[in-house]
């Protein structure tokens, strides 16, 4: 397939970044191939630096073989998926009742939501501004239809992408948290955080599930969320203190 | 009607006994009772969180003057016309509803050996542990031609409701070209960065309306606190608008004359149109009266914020000395909560917890061009200690001021509903 992209902005020293993000599990190098569908739409979408801008997705979505839900679902097989797809996430009914209504992530859908994820779906649980620039847009767009089947147009992808999301290990997610001091250390969070769940220019923490909310936590605490609010206050919790507040506010949701 | 007399008479016996005699106290028989003087961010705070953790095991009252709390904070926005004065109005009828018990009436007096608060009003109450709150007062004479009769002439607006309304129509009023001066406070004081970011939203309000206007600061501080970002901010949005006089260039040498409304710095004499007199604070008048006063602030405990000078008497928030905190609402909503675990905890065998503070200030410099500044702190022996902190940069992205500010907003409905429920 002719690839505007491929020969004019990918030369070989491009090609061997990209190379980066994929890891051998079959033997023989598809992931060009993999791309091409996806470029002939958006000629100049650079999946390569929306890896890079990916970063932003990542403390909430993971995404490629190990990807599982998180704060928000795994982005796996998005391009062309209906809005609300993933079994097992809890999404928000306003998200669910677009999904009902026909929404369908094309290459146009996506951009919308991202240029204004509440303006496209108000109400959304997605508690992220947004990418204002549309370069960044398509070639995150770009990068996430790698990890597509209909992005790709590749029915049997050999190059499995690795797994971008962040995690916390298993040993954290299991700790018991103790609901009467998150309770205590939870009043520290409700100076900002409107205690009945509203998310007006903060984000809402009630009612979550604890593995989301104590993988949010530690993903300020070790820097992959940028808000320095956040980074400072879960700087100081320790594991214990993480498992607590998550125990505290999905004990409010219930 | 014989059952209605003998109810109406017994009710009345038990009413006199409770306003003449000191209370049962939790040490014979009741319910243990905590008076919680000043309704604001921290005395608002504590009276509901000792009300809902308790789940009633406590008798929480709390005495209010006003029946709608303006806040400080975000009333420098009402003057940019950024807020409403009702966006910053709060009633108590949820704390109310909650639980607590709301006197809107002035405390006047503290027995501190018969544990007894006298009210205005003319009643009393009794405690066991007493909460005090009371914001500031100013320092007597501490602008020279100032004091509280001078206020309607030239106010402070640092009490927000009234005074705030009163400046911002002064501002309205200005005449074309005009001048407003403010003349800033010395350190401590409550709000750090208040007087810099009212003088963002008053030059703001002007350059869209009388932007030939000029704006005079006379600062008793060599610096203060976002100065690089206020300086930045008046600089690339009022440039030519603002002019600071810290102390270095004489702005602590000042006086003002509010029947001429003149304001003299360093020996020049200046006419002026509006003059926000902010002067040199000291802790809510209660507290001196209460005796738990050591020069201008009451002296606290870090742990559990209770008093230097009696372990049953807390004092939160401005009126506080203690340590690093600055004077905000957002601190005094922290130590609050720290002081409501550790009173529920005395009062009832409740766990008590380690104490754990935090702040953060926003401030507005023009639309969607907010900053912010915060630290975490904890107990030591010696005071509230701080830990680690950040503040915004100078030169930061369109984007990142305006999520700033967004979230300022978030905060205000975060704080205020944990304050008033």
């Amino acid at each position: 397939m002719p690839s505007p992209f491929i020969s004019s902005r990918l030369d070989n020293e491009a090609l061997g970044q990209v190379g980066w993000m994929f890891q051998r599990v079959g033997g023989i190098s598809l992931g060009l191939v993999g791309f091409a569908g996806v470029l002939a739409a958006q000629p100049s979408a650079d999946p390569e630096r929306g890896a890079k801008v990916y970063k932003k997705c990542m403390a909430c979505h993971m995404v490629g073989p190990e990807a599982r839900n998180r704060v928000g679902p795994p982005l796996n097989d998005l391009l062309s998926a209906r809005a609300g797809h993933v079994e097992g996430f809890r999404y928000s009914d306003a998200m669910r009742a677009r999904g009902d209504a026909g929404l369908t992530w094309t290459e146009e859908a996506l951009d919308a939501f991202l240029a204004d994820p509440r303006g496209f779906v108000p109400k959304t649980k997605m508690s992220f501004r947004g990418l204002k620039d549309a370069a960044d847009r398509a070639d995150v767009i770009a990068y996430l239809a790698t990890f597509s089947q209909a992005g790709t147009g590749s029915a049997a992808q050999e190059e499995v992408p690795v797994a971008a999301g962040f995690a916390v290990s298993d040993e954290i997610l299991s700790i018991e948290g103790d609901v009467e001091y998150g309770a205590y250390l939870g009043s520290e969070c409700t100076t900002c955080h409107q205690q009945d769940g509203g998310n007006a220019g903060i984000p809402g923490i009630v009612g979550w599930e604890t593995d989301d909310f104590v993988t949010a936590m530690h993903a300020y605490k070790e820097g992959h969320r940028a808000n320095p609010v956040m980074q400072m206050v879960t700087g100081r919790l320790a594991n214990d203190e993480i498992a607590a507040l998550a125990a505290y506010f999905k004990s409010l949701g219930n | 009607m014989s059952v209605n007399r003998r109810t109406f008479l017994g009710s009345s016996v038990a009413a006199s006994v409770a306003l003449t005699a000191p209370r049962v106290l939790a040490d014979g028989h009741g319910k243990p009772r905590v008076v919680v003087i000043g309704g604001g961010a921290g005395g608002a705070t504590a009276a509901r969180y000792l009300t809902k953790d308790s789940k009633g095991a406590i008798d929480v009252t709390l005495v209010e003057p006003t029946r709608t709390y303006y806040t400080c904070f975000f009333s420098n926005l009402y003057l940019g016309g950024f807020k409403t004065i009702d966006d910053i109005g709060h009633t108590y009828g949820n704390l109310a509803a909650g639980g607590v018990n709301v006197v809107h009436d002035w405390a006047v007096g503290v027995d501190r050996a018969a544990k007894v608060v006298t009210l205005a009003g003319g009643g009393s109450l009794s405690y066991d542990k007493l909460i005090l709150s009371p914001g500031i007062d100013f320092v007597e004479g501490a602008v020279a031609g100032w004091d509280l009769n001078a206020q309607n002439a030239m106010p402070h607006a640092y009490k927000a409701g009234s005074q705030t309304e009163l400046l911002k129509a002064q501002l309205m009023a200005m005449p074309e070209g005009g001048t407003f001066a403010m003349v800033a406070p010395p350190n401590p004081y409550r709000c750090p960065p208040g007087p810099y970011e009212r003088v963002s939203m008053v030059a703001h309000y002007l350059k869209n309306n009388n932007p030939t206007a000029k704006i005079i600061v006379a600062d008793p501080k060599p610096k203060f606190s976002k100065m690089a970002l206020f300086q930045e901010g008046w600089a690339d949005n009022y440039a030519g608008m603002v002019d600071w006089i810290g102390a270095d260039f004489g702005g602590g040498d000042v006086s003002v004359d509010p029947a001429a409304m003149t304001l003299t710095i360093d020996g020049e004499e200046t006419k002026v149109d509006v003059c926000n007199v902010i002067p040199a604070m000291k802790a809510g008048r209660i507290a001196e009266i209460a005796g738990v006063t050591d020069g201008n602030w009451a002296p606290v405990n870090a742990a559990d914020m209770s008093s230097k000078m009696d372990a049953d008497v807390h004092v939160l928030g401005d009126a506080s000395q203690q340590g690093d905190m600055p004077k905000s609402g957002f601190s005094a909503n922290s130590q609050a909560k720290v002081c409501a675990n550790a009173v529920r905890g005395a009062l009832t065998g409740s766990k008590v917890f380690p104490a754990k503070f935090s702040n953060t200030c926003w401030s507005l410099i023009d639309t969607d061009n907010g900053v912010k500044v915060g630290a975490t702190y904890e107990a030591t022996d010696e005071k509230i200690a701080k830990v680690d902190g950040f503040i915004s940069k100078t030169g930061e992205s369109a984007d990142l001021r305006k999520a700033t500010y967004e979230e300022s907003e978030g905060w205000y409905a975060g704080i205020t509903a944990d304050m008033f429920g």
